[in-house]
């Protein structure tokens, strides 16, 4: 695993969409770690760890978008957290701007968080229902002692009405909004600063379809706009590759698949991200005839005791001894495309399509229960 | 197997085995009177399965809770009618309607852990489901049918796990365990609210398989009640989009999507990014907001928010359009023509889509 | 599950330990601390110009010479083995468990609190039976029915109930029933084995006086619980299975919404069998209350020191039981 951040790094500049020539990544993660001790027993001892998060390494360039999928309980939020260090990792390292912030203090992380902003999932919850909009917004100047140009009010007003906002709803509270525009509320927070990163944890998950949507071209727009960094973790395969540059897949704590959007789209190398794809329903009557599904059994097992080897093996078609025994490290298979498998998916056959239909080699086995 | 529900004819409404007619519930709040549901009409046969799409406040969810007569509240009003298999709902006596819940008509909800009591077991509240409706059976038989039950949704070891409690399953066995609660009595109508919308992508493909087999197997009638277009896509025959309360378009799955008819339905379609299709630049969203349901837009409730108001020469904010026939089973409510509409979702929407 | 009952007994014997250092500390430490020779200390147990022989055997047999720890070990020991004072004129046992003697009166602390247990339990748990048994029916009746007459109607009186302190209610009930009517004439405890019927007829007025206060409580949580769990998603599934409304309200509702309660009641049980002071004053019964207002008003060192471990005592076991219990209803608990 240690090896393969520093090539990461280089594989993926091509696909930043702006700053090419960023020598340096904007977020670098290395072997990054988090485990939750469990108690239990007489004298509730640490009966062992919830390996919420365990040794993922990956980079993000100044001005791309990486998309972060899986399912609950894969780590991705812990992931959020620890990148944005609301938690501090139990290991591993977490670099902003070539800078450690792995175990920064509170009082030195204070500057950090101008830099880095974090949009919640629960526009409902992640809003202080007994603050004006104004007080909301503006809180970040006020807590961070930035001086802007005409007032707090009027700089709180110019990024409402960047957000799609009224800047005359400045004085309302956060219940008279609706669930969009309390996420919009929330990017307004999160932009105050002008962050150079943003991490976006299911932004839009809680929102109607048509709400999703709107927000989806708001963070697309403020992007290129302002030139922000996105990390967004999403459960939403469609979400993720409509918005992202690079997107990793997570799967019990670790990273197994990472690619260019493109190639992880077309080509999902790791069995896992394959399933992933085939599980997404699609808004079309007739395409249920022709598939075949891939039908993963079993539920995830606990992160307290995982499997040994490939965490994945439990569930998949392919598994063989070696994935009992030896843990695929996350390798390069061409042009940034890394997967932690030791049988990835046949990389010849291109589907022109973002999804490996028609391919019926391994479904039958993991379809039949 | 839609049939339009000009007029409120008993002798039509009976003739499929669910047959809702201009149901309205209302409710009385200190805000006002809002109106969730307000005047839809569908029919439902046996064997088929009919989705109903809408957003948070479109009513898809308080007609499904109609149906199951579940608004006891004093402040709902409910108007309209109900047929389940030539039994008239809205009008029967509460009890009535008590001892046909579960029985002939069983419900799954969207999150299976707040759905199931967490002081009993799995196999406990199975085992209640059942003999509420077969009080001669004993515990011991209602207990191997709870087992029977759980095995056929595909839980390992059923007869094990049905002394588990519900926080020991995990989120997609919770669900199937909630299936083989709602199958328990071998119901006719199966109305599933949201049911994979709080699990992850691949255990919702397998809870989507699992409710496509049970139907095939008990031959049920099935609502399924979603936000998510994909999802319905799955599973239904016929699919109904609900705004505002209101039904505005209504049709049998494979020509709704390939040629929805309504400007929601469009918006819909285009707001969501979708992974059989090559990757848009942008998406197309559907402007503003979902109307309150107090002061419901007047006109086309979706009038304030439809690119093509203006189109209609003023009427859309006046008045209602009337659920039409547009091509035989398809129907929508919008004053557009239909050549128009036509014209407009093959040069503008399609392409985007 | 096995582990969990140990550790919540092991954790209640820790409370208990940290609750006696703590009111040793108060009573003898404190004192010390402020300047207080251990000369004053014993000179209290004997009275007026006290001679100094007795002075050196009240000291040497209270261990008053010794470091503080050596006497807390001492007064722990013995409550469980007992103490016997074998110097100065007349020696004498103190018996398991041994809180002491009085300073005022030289008899041991136990036996008095012990004949008093009686008249706290009667008058506690009898209260503790109709508060329950009002409060939360009055509690679903209104959760049942929100905004109702009834339901308007009991949570006024709940709140007159909380408000009014039970002197208050307590006086007037007095007055009323065994002065002005004298149903209930010259009330005092009787023991139940002696009389049953004098037992009842006796206890009647303070326990409606101290129901009152906690059942008007118990109502409105009830009822507050009772409509959060009514609304909850698995009341919805109990009525979506058909079960008539009375078993989606007992089995369903009412078993959840009473879990916290459980606590509650636990935490205010626990307190009265310590001693329900005010109505005991009220109505003049020689239970524990009673006997700790005497101890303090009477500066009685060894007697305040026996009666606030009895409390403490019965707070923790309480305490302790709800824990049990809790588990055996919420599998959650048990299972995690």
């Amino acid at each position: 695993m240690t090896d393969t951040q520093s090539s990461q790094g280089k594989g993926t500049q091509g696909t930043a969409r702006l700053r090419k020539s960023a020598a340096q990544p904007l977020l670098r993660v290395t072997d990054l770690e988090r485990h939750f001790p469990v108690k239990g027993g007489l004298l509730r001892g640490n009966r062992g760890a919830v390996r919420a998060v365990d040794g993922i390494s990956f980079s993000v360039n100044p001005g791309e978008t990486l998309g972060v999928v899986g399912e609950s309980g894969c780590g991705k939020s812990t992931m959020g957290r620890l990148v944005t260090r609301l938690d501090e990792p139990t290991g591993g390292k977490v670099e902003f701007e070539g800078q450690d912030i792995t175990h920064l203090s509170a009082g030195r992380l204070r500057p950090l968080r101008k830099d880095i902003q974090i949009i919640f999932q629960d526009p409902y919850s992640s809003l202080n229902p007994r603050h004006t909009v104004g007080t909301i917004v503006g809180a970040p100047f006020r807590l961070q002692k930035v001086a802007t140009e005409h007032g707090v009010k009027r700089a709180v007003q110019d990024l409402l009405e960047l957000c799609g906002l009224n800047p005359e709803h400045y004085n309302r509270y956060p219940h008279e909004f609706s669930g969009g525009q309390r996420q919009r509320i929330g990017i307004a927070r999160a932009l105050a600063l002008k962050p150079k990163m943003v991490v976006a944890d299911e932004p839009v998950s809680a929102l109607d379809v048509s709400i999703q949507a709107q927000v989806v071209n708001l963070l697309d727009d403020l992007q290129r706009e302002l030139g922000l960094t996105y990390l967004i973790i999403a459960h939403d395969l469609s979400v993720v590759r409509h918005v992202s540059d690079r997107v990793a897949v997570m799967y019990l704590g670790k990273i197994v698949e990472i690619a260019d959007r493109e190639a992880l789209y077309r080509n999902p190398a790791h069995p896992y991200t394959n399933a992933l794809l085939s599980a997404v329903p699609v808004p079309d009557p007739r395409r249920k005839e022709r598939r075949e599904r891939i039908l993963l059994t079993g539920d995830v097992p606990s992160p307290l005791n995982p499997p040994s080897g490939c965490r994945f093996r439990t569930r998949c078609w392919k598994a063989q001894e070696v994935c009992a025994t030896t843990e695929p490290p996350l390798a390069e298979l061409a042009g940034g495309h890394q997967v932690a498998c030791h049988f990835p998916e046949g990389q010849e056959g291109s589907e022109g399509q973002g999804r490996p239909a028609g391919e019926g080699e391994p479904t039958d086995a993991a379809a039949a229960e | 197997m839609i049939v339009e529900p000009v007029t409120d004819s008993v002798a039509e409404g009976s003739a499929s085995f669910l047959s809702v007619r201009d149901l309205r519930i209302h409710f009385d709040t200190d805000d006002g009177l809002v109106k969730s549901v307000d005047g839809v009409s569908f029919d439902l046969a046996r064997g088929k399965t009919l989705g109903i799409v809408g957003e948070s406040g479109s009513g898809k969810s308080v007609t499904s809770m109609g149906i199951m007569g579940l608004h006891r509240s004093k402040r709902a009003r409910i108007s309209g009618e109900i047929w389940l298999d030539g039994q008239e709902l809205v009008a029967a006596q509460p009890d009535q309607v008590r001892r046909l819940r579960g029985r002939s008509m069983a419900m799954i909800f969207q999150d299976p852990l707040t759905a199931m009591h967490p002081y009993y077991t799995v196999g406990a509240q199975i085992i209640e489901a059942y003999r509420v409706h077969h009080p001669e059976a004993s515990k011991k038989a209602a207990r191997t049918r709870a087992i029977e039950m759980l095995a056929r949704v595909g839980i390992p070891q059923p007869d094990r796990r049905v002394d588990d409690y519900p926080h020991q399953f995990s989120g997609g066995m919770r669900q199937r365990a909630m299936i083989a609660m709602a199958l328990v009595n071998d119901p006719s109508l199966l109305i599933a609210d949201e049911p994979t919308t709080a699990l992850d992508v691949t255990v919702q493909a397998q809870i989507l398989d699992l409710i496509r087999d049970l139907q095939e197997e008990f031959g049920s009638a099935v609502i399924i009640i979603t936000h998510d277009l994909g999802v319905v896509a799955e599973l239904a025959d016929d699919i109904m989009v609900m705004y505002g309360g209101r039904c505005v378009e209504r049709g049998p799955a494979a020509t709704l999507f390939d040629n929805p008819e309504h400007p929601y339905t469009w918006g819909l379609l285009g707001s969501m990014p979708r992974l059989d299709r090559e990757l848009q630049d942008r998406l197309v969203p559907v402007k503003g907001s979902p109307p309150s349901l107090i002061n419901v837009p007047s006109g086309c409730a979706f009038h304030p928010r439809c690119p093509y108001a203006e189109q209609t020469g003023g009427r859309s904010m006046t008045d209602r359009p009337v659920l039409a026939e547009v091509t035989p089973g398809h129907h929508a409510a919008c004053h557009l023509p239909a050549a128009e509409r036509h014209r407009i979702f093959a040069e503008e929407i399609a392409p985007r889509l | 599950m096995f582990f969990y009952i140990l550790r919540r007994t092991f954790a209640a014997l820790v409370l208990l330990l940290v609750v006696s250092a703590v009111t040793f500390g108060i009573f003898f430490l404190l004192p010390r601390l402020a300047g207080e020779t251990t000369d004053q200390l014993a000179a209290q147990y004997i009275g007026k110009n006290p001679s100094p022989e007795a002075l050196a055997a009240v000291k040497k047999n209270l261990g008053f010479d010794q470091p503080l720890y050596e006497q807390f070990w001492h007064f722990i020991k013995q409550i469980f083995v007992g103490a016997t004072y074998k110097y100065g004129p007349d020696a004498s046992t103190c018996h398991v468990p041994c809180f002491g003697y009085s300073f005022k009166n030289h008899i041991e602390v136990w036996p008095e609190i012990e004949s008093r247990i009686p008249v706290t339990f009667s008058l506690a748990l009898g209260a503790a039976v109709l508060w329950l048994l009002s409060g939360v029916t009055t509690g679903v009746i209104s959760a049942l029915r929100p905004k109702s007459f009834f339901d308007r109607s009991s949570m006024g009186v709940a709140l007159a109930g909380v408000s009014l302190p039970i002197f208050f209610t307590g006086a007037i009930l007095h007055y009323l029933f065994s002065y002005k009517w004298v149903v209930f004439d010259n009330l005092h405890y009787v023991n139940f084995t002696d009389d049953p019927v004098g037992w009842f007829t006796n206890l009647i007025l303070p326990w409606i006086s101290l129901a009152f206060l906690y059942s008007a409580l118990y109502a409105r949580l009830t009822r507050a619980g009772m409509l959060e769990t009514m609304s909850e998603d698995y009341i919805r599934t109990a009525r979506a299975k058909g079960l008539i409304e009375r078993k989606v309200v007992v089995r369903h509702g009412l078993r959840a919404a009473l879990t916290p309660i459980l606590t509650i009641f636990g935490m205010d049980l626990g307190l009265l069998l310590g001693g329900a002071v005010i109505t005991e004053q009220v109505f003049s019964m020689q239970g524990i209350g009673f006997f700790a207002v005497s101890a303090i008003k009477d500066n009685d060192l060894p007697k305040i020191l026996g009666v606030t471990m009895i409390a403490a005592f019965f707070i923790v076991l309480c305490n302790l039981l709800v824990d049990l219990l809790y588990a055996a209803v919420d599998p959650r608990v048990r299972l995690s």
